[in-house]
């Protein structure tokens, strides 16, 4: 079977954790599909994963899984594991899975291959691309340990929406135990940095930088592009850890996901930290001077160039009549 | 105050890739190299507590003969010696090998706090800290933006104590407590990284690095079958000429093809 393991944080269920069951319905050829919530209440995410058509929903509570540690799921999951022996543990590649699932592979001494963008073959013949090289280069890769493979689906690479529904699944209880005297960590409650004064998932159109812009001497060159095109101004993770924009204006996986109808991306390479916070933008404009730059892959127009002559030569044209 | 630092020489983001011929792996000899980005946050953090606490910065690293050239740096910047774990196999290696060879030989050392970045520019499975926490049987936490130590508290166990900033996503971020030795991944941004002095190069050159051999049996825990150019999702729409032309051609288009403008 596969087992699929929910995220979800105060009984809201994480919408990635629908592109997981997608991923596990299409691999799964003749292997059944268990759904995990793991939580100190998950009756009603349960009762949302139901609507899937899987085999069975596993319901796996415990009060030490009320705030999330690694030690606590560690725990959990190596046990809702040994009961089950799934073929393939499958689940989002958010940022909870990263700090449980290589501890959890590491103790069940099993293969984890993550931020899966494609899978081929189904069953145990699977075999799974996931990028490498920062995106320049797409590796097929397979699981070369015995026992269930632990495989993280990368954020947007399958379709929630291509879920298939109602199988009417049984939901029912899995026994969690935990000892909870070796959980280790002790989380505080979680908490936004500064109230987002800037709130670019509203924005119509986005001018964001990346590295190409190599100084914060050249930031008035994009903002002017910007103004002129009625966007708002939007960076690169690197841009706003060096501090030449604040952090309220990033773009990614730890900043802000936006799908505005026009997104410029301006010396921007296109890490996928990056791509996961814009590719649903509507029309992606890329210009870059590396014309194998990964952010090309998701553009629909691109301009191979140097940036410092060609955004002058946009605003210029933006201004005209 | 004991840290390790865990870094990775990975190709530099200039270099273009080109394949060898059995297209597993990627011509080493066209690449030049540099040190993993996250890992030099790491590394800076990991100076930076131990100017505020006394101690020693080990850095640990695990590859072909080639990343001395990073471990060199990481000693110029100020680290105070290092631990090379030499094996041509591990070019190529997994981060469940990567670990397994790394605990092995930083085991013998007890470290009071490891850090690594919190993932590769390279292969980026973002899973080596995590292992190696598990293989030293020490607790860990993930993509790190602060690192408070408290070496004598007063209250809890007699050893010391950790409270580190995670990130989560979408702009959140939570405080997490435990004990020390302990292992954290550090994400890119956390301070502002020092580069090398003249001075800090040639003390470099008198800084130990202990070879370590590979220990006997590791394997991957994954293969890799194949690598490719990846498939594009879009048709991209390429605009030429000058920068005059190809700003008027691309207005053109997002006014009249795609109506954003």
């Amino acid at each position: 079977m596969i087992l699929v393991v929910a995220e979800q944080r105060e009984e809201a269920l994480n919408r990635a954790s629908w592109e997981a069951i997608a991923a596990a319905q299409q691999m799964a050829g003749a292997w059944p599909i268990a759904v995990l919530a793991l939580g100190a209440s998950v009756g009603d995410v349960a009762t949302q994963l139901a609507q899937a058509d899987v085999a069975e929903v596993l319901t796996g509570e415990h009060a030490a899984l009320r705030h999330y540690t690694p030690d606590a799921f560690t725990m959990a999951l190596k046990g809702v594991i040994d009961q089950k022996k799934p073929a393939v543990v499958l689940m989002a590649h958010t940022y909870q899975a990263r700090d449980f699932a290589p501890m959890l592979a590491a103790r069940l001494r099993v293969s984890l291959i993550t931020d899966v963008i494609g899978i081929s073959g189904d069953g145990a013949s699977a075999t799974f691309t996931r990028p490498m090289f920062q995106g320049k280069l797409t590796a097929t890769v397979r699981a070369t340990s015995s026992g269930p493979a632990i495989v993280t689906v990368q954020i947007g690479a399958f379709r929630a929406d291509a879920v298939r529904r109602g199988g009417s699944p049984s939901v029912s209880p899995v026994e969690i135990t935990i000892d909870t005297a070796a959980i280790r960590q002790q989380p505080e409650a979680p908490f936004q940095e500064a109230k987002q004064a800037v709130d670019l998932s509203q924005a119509e159109r986005i001018v964001a930088v990346g590295r190409g812009i190599k100084s914060q001497d050249n930031l008035p060159l994009a903002q002017n592009l910007a103004k002129a095109m009625g966007a708002e101004i939007a960076a690169s993770r690197p841009i706003c850890d060096s501090g030449w924009l604040p952090m309220e204006r990033q773009v990614g996986s730890s900043g802000q996901t936006v799908a505005p109808r026009l997104y410029v991306a301006l010396g921007i390479s296109g890490a996928i930290q990056h791509l996961v916070g814009m590719k649903g933008s509507r029309t992606i404009v890329a210009i870059n001077k590396d014309a194998d730059a990964p952010i090309f892959e998701v553009a629909d127009y691109g301009i191979v160039g140097d940036l410092f002559e060609i955004v002058p030569a946009l605003t210029a044209e933006l201004e005209k009549k | 105050m004991k840290i390790a630092v865990c870094i990775k020489q990975v190709p530099t983001r200039e270099w273009q890739p080109r394949l060898t011929d059995d297209k597993t792996w990627i011509r080493e000899q066209d690449a030049s190299f540099e040190m993993n980005e996250p890992d030099a946050y790491a590394l800076e953090e990991a100076l930076r507590l131990r100017e505020k606490l006394s101690g020693e910065v080990v850095v640990c690293s695990a590859g072909p003969s080639r990343v001395q050239q990073v471990i060199r740096e990481a000693l110029a910047r100020g680290a105070d010696r290092a631990l090379h774990v030499e094996d041509n196999s591990l070019a190529a290696a997994d981060a469940a090998m990567t670990a397994e060879a790394l605990a092995a030989a930083m085991g013998e050392e007890t470290f009071d706090l490891v850090l690594t970045g919190l993932q590769s520019d390279d292969q980026g499975h973002a899973q080596m800290g995590v292992i190696l926490a598990e293989r030293l049987g020490i607790p860990h936490s993930t993509i790190i933006m602060e690192v408070q130590v408290d070496e004598n508290p007063t209250t809890g166990p007699g050893q010391g104590r950790l409270r580190v900033k995670r990130e989560l996503e979408g702009g959140w971020f939570q405080w997490i407590a435990m004990p020390l030795p302990a292992l954290l991944t550090i994400q890119s941004g956390i301070n502002q990284l020092r580069y090398a002095t003249l001075k800090g190069i040639m003390a470099a050159k008198k800084k130990e690095i202990k070879k370590v051999p590979l220990s006997g049996g590791l394997k991957p825990a994954q293969e890799i079958l194949s690598l490719s150019s990846p498939v594009r999702s879009k048709q991209t729409q390429m605009i030429g000429g000058t920068p005059a032309d190809a700003a008027k051609e691309l207005v053109r288009r997002l006014r009249e093809e795609a109506r954003v403008l």
